[in-house]
């Protein structure tokens, strides 16, 4: 893949198959729309997912900081937006000014989460990051006395979709025959904010900060003896992460329209975290296709187990989530044994699977 | 000499873990431009003493002053940042990183680019990112590690790996090089290259504070020798001075079994 994408070694096949990747993206959402809308959504939520994995990944991948709660830095986000933008509180302000403020806040989470579990790893770092998105998913269900800020259980309704003067990402628009749908354009949107944050992810990666997070996931000590401030270096893991996480939060809402604390639990924070894991810690591309592959699964069979089911038996034998379930957990076994660093493993995930030290 | 002329400044450092007095009153100071040995039995305090100089542990008394400026309560990057640079006992590289890519980490403290740079990749971090690249292997070159820039560290021979060390912690660009132990391990050939490295960065204008058991290489390559017997200083001079003290000798062979055999009475 990286042969085939390097612009420096074989510019002319490079560019040929970039050109390529662009216009199938171009034109997926039309393919997939003559499927159904459904699953131009479905693909659009995937989208959210894979941004979602590539923040985690900033915090697991390259800092090597077990986060179990990052879906509260979506939730941050997404509440944000919604306060700021639905008749909740009749606040009504644009999504371009939303999105950086709920980057923001998040972030401030981050820090927040950051903060006081600075001289934990593993398992411990991973118990107290569990503790605070619950404590936010808590928050979120129980703010609605005496103060009704988040409208407790019920959530959020009627939040503002993407509006930029009279062009509103929520309406279907003809424009030269080609019919745009709602989900459609939000589809061109997501993609653009991904490409973003490929961008960002691969150069922070190969930066003088990616290497200071590489030194403290290998060894803290030495990494705090060479002059790297492993406390801001730290803290800057878990906010970059958490603005990511704000981001698709503030996204999510409005794609939505609605948003309840449901949508937050631990469930997800797993989820995202098995998608940076199945897809190989560390690897952008990897987590791409971890998170696209944990995305699309589950809406695959829940359109195939059913009608499968009928048709060999009659009736329906197995739930569909429960099929769901049986294959995630032969999944991981088959990883564990098969690829243990995942599917598009780090080169350093390999190195340290592959061999041991000599010295 | 005047207190200026000083580069370090060790007076009255004591450490303690729960009853143990790993260091008691500890005071001593190092001159530019020297090689200054730190010897003395097992558990004498050596590597105390380094974990106390470059912030790993708090001292519970005493203080040092570097290069005219105190150095207490200072973290280990501060004092990194500061120009102490120091190796491990039990070598720390980054095992799973290229011996390049461990010496661009120790440029790190030197350089400046932050997120907006990196996202953003400017004429300002991309001209950084190549002085980084360029001045680690220089160092990889300088150390003779460079043949194998590209290996894993842990794939790298012992005494590689022993270098590499040195040439990450010259990378910080520090005034005071802390060795601990770099000779540990190593055969003859390589500890006389060793000796011949340690001269040479020495000329280059470098201080090294040098811990040692190959006493060979100490008195071949120390201007002066501190050392410790359980936490205490007990000797401190030139080389070959104390080499002949007697308290220095009784360390070492094992207290009072003294030649006393005749039985004066």
């Amino acid at each position: 893949m990286h042969q085939f994408f390097d612009t420096k070694k074989n510019p002319r096949l490079a560019w040929v198959g970039i050109a390529i990747v662009a216009l199938v993206l171009i034109a997926l959402p039309f393919a997939l729309a003559g499927i159904g809308t459904a699953w131009v959504r479905i693909t659009n939520l995937a989208i959210l997912f894979v941004f979602l994995a590539l923040g985690l990944n900033i915090v697991v991948g390259f800092a090597g900081l077990l986060d179990l709660g990052y879906i509260a830095f979506y939730a941050v986000g997404a509440y944000v937006y919604a306060l700021l933008a639905s008749p909740h509180f009749n606040l009504h302000l644009p999504f371009w000014v939303i999105l950086p403020i709920g980057a923001a806040v998040a972030c401030l989470f981050g820090a927040l989460l950051g903060a006081p579990t600075l001289k934990l790893r593993g398992d411990y770092l991973a118990i107290v990051t569990l503790g605070f998105g619950e404590i936010i998913r808590i928050f979120l269900n129980n703010l609605s006395q005496p103060v009704n800020i988040t409208n407790g259980p019920q959530g959020i309704t009627l939040i503002d979709p993407f509006r930029i003067g009279s062009f509103s990402f929520s309406q279907s628009e003809t424009i030269a025959g080609l019919t745009f749908s709602g989900p459609i354009k939000y589809y061109y949107l997501l993609l653009l904010v991904l490409i973003g944050a490929i961008v960002v992810n691969l150069r922070l990666q190969n930066s003088r900060i990616g290497r200071a997070w590489e030194a403290i996931r290998e060894d803290e000590i030495a990494a705090r003896a060479m002059g790297i401030n492993t406390r801001n270096m730290k803290l800057l893991a878990f906010a970059m992460g958490a603005s990511f996480g704000g981001v698709a939060g503030g996204m999510f809402s409005a794609i939505q329209g609605f948003i309840s604390p449901e949508s937050f639990i631990l469930l997800e924070s797993v989820m995202v975290l098995s998608m940076v894991v199945l897809g190989g810690m560390g690897n952008v591309w990897g987590v791409i296709v971890g998170a696209l592959l944990l995305s699309f699964t589950p809406e695959i069979l829940r359109y195939t187990v059913e009608p499968a089911q009928k048709a060999m038996f009659g009736r329906m034998l197995i739930d569909p989530e429960v099929i769901r379930m049986l294959l995630f957990g032969f999944a991981l076994v088959l990883m564990m044994l098969f690829r243990p660093a995942g599917i598009l493993p780090s080169a350093l995930r390999k190195r340290e699977l592959e061999s041991k030290p000599v010295g | 000499m005047s207190e200026q002329a000083l580069l370090l400044e060790a007076s009255g450092i004591a450490k303690r873990f729960g009853g143990v007095h790993a260091l008691s009153e500890v005071s001593f100071t190092i001159r530019p431009g020297e090689i200054y040995g730190l010897i003395g039995p097992n558990g004498a305090g050596k590597t105390t003493l380094f974990n106390v100089l470059t912030g790993i542990y708090e001292p519970d008394g005493g203080e040092f002053r570097f290069d005219g400026q105190p150095l207490s309560h200072l973290k280990p990057n501060d004092v990194a940042e500061r120009g102490i640079a120091r190796t491990f006992q039990n070598i720390r590289l980054f095992a799973n990183l290229s011996a390049l890519e461990n010496v661009m980490i120790g440029r790190h403290v030197r350089t400046h680019a932050g997120v907006f740079g990196a996202v953003t990749r400017n004429a300002a971090t991309r001209a950084e990112e190549k002085q980084i690249e360029k001045r680690a292997h220089e160092l990889l070159e300088y150390v003779g590690v460079a043949a194998r820039a590209n290996d894993l560290a842990k794939h790298l021979p012992y005494g590689f790996q022993r270098r590499l060390e040195i040439a990450r912690a010259l990378a910080t660009d520090p005034k005071l090089l802390a060795l601990d132990e770099p000779a540990a391990g190593m055969n003859a050939t390589e500890t006389a290259s060793l000796e011949a490295l340690l001269h040479h960065i020495r000329r280059d204008g470098t201080t090294i504070l040098l811990i040692e058991h190959d006493m060979k290489l100490v008195m071949g390559v120390c201007d002066r020798v501190l050392v410790l017997d359980y936490g205490k200083k007990i000797a401190e001079g030139p080389a070959a001075e104390v080499q002949s003290d007697p308290a220095v000798i009784s360390a070492y062979l094992g207290g009072e079994i003294t030649l006393n055999l005749k039985g004066t009475g």
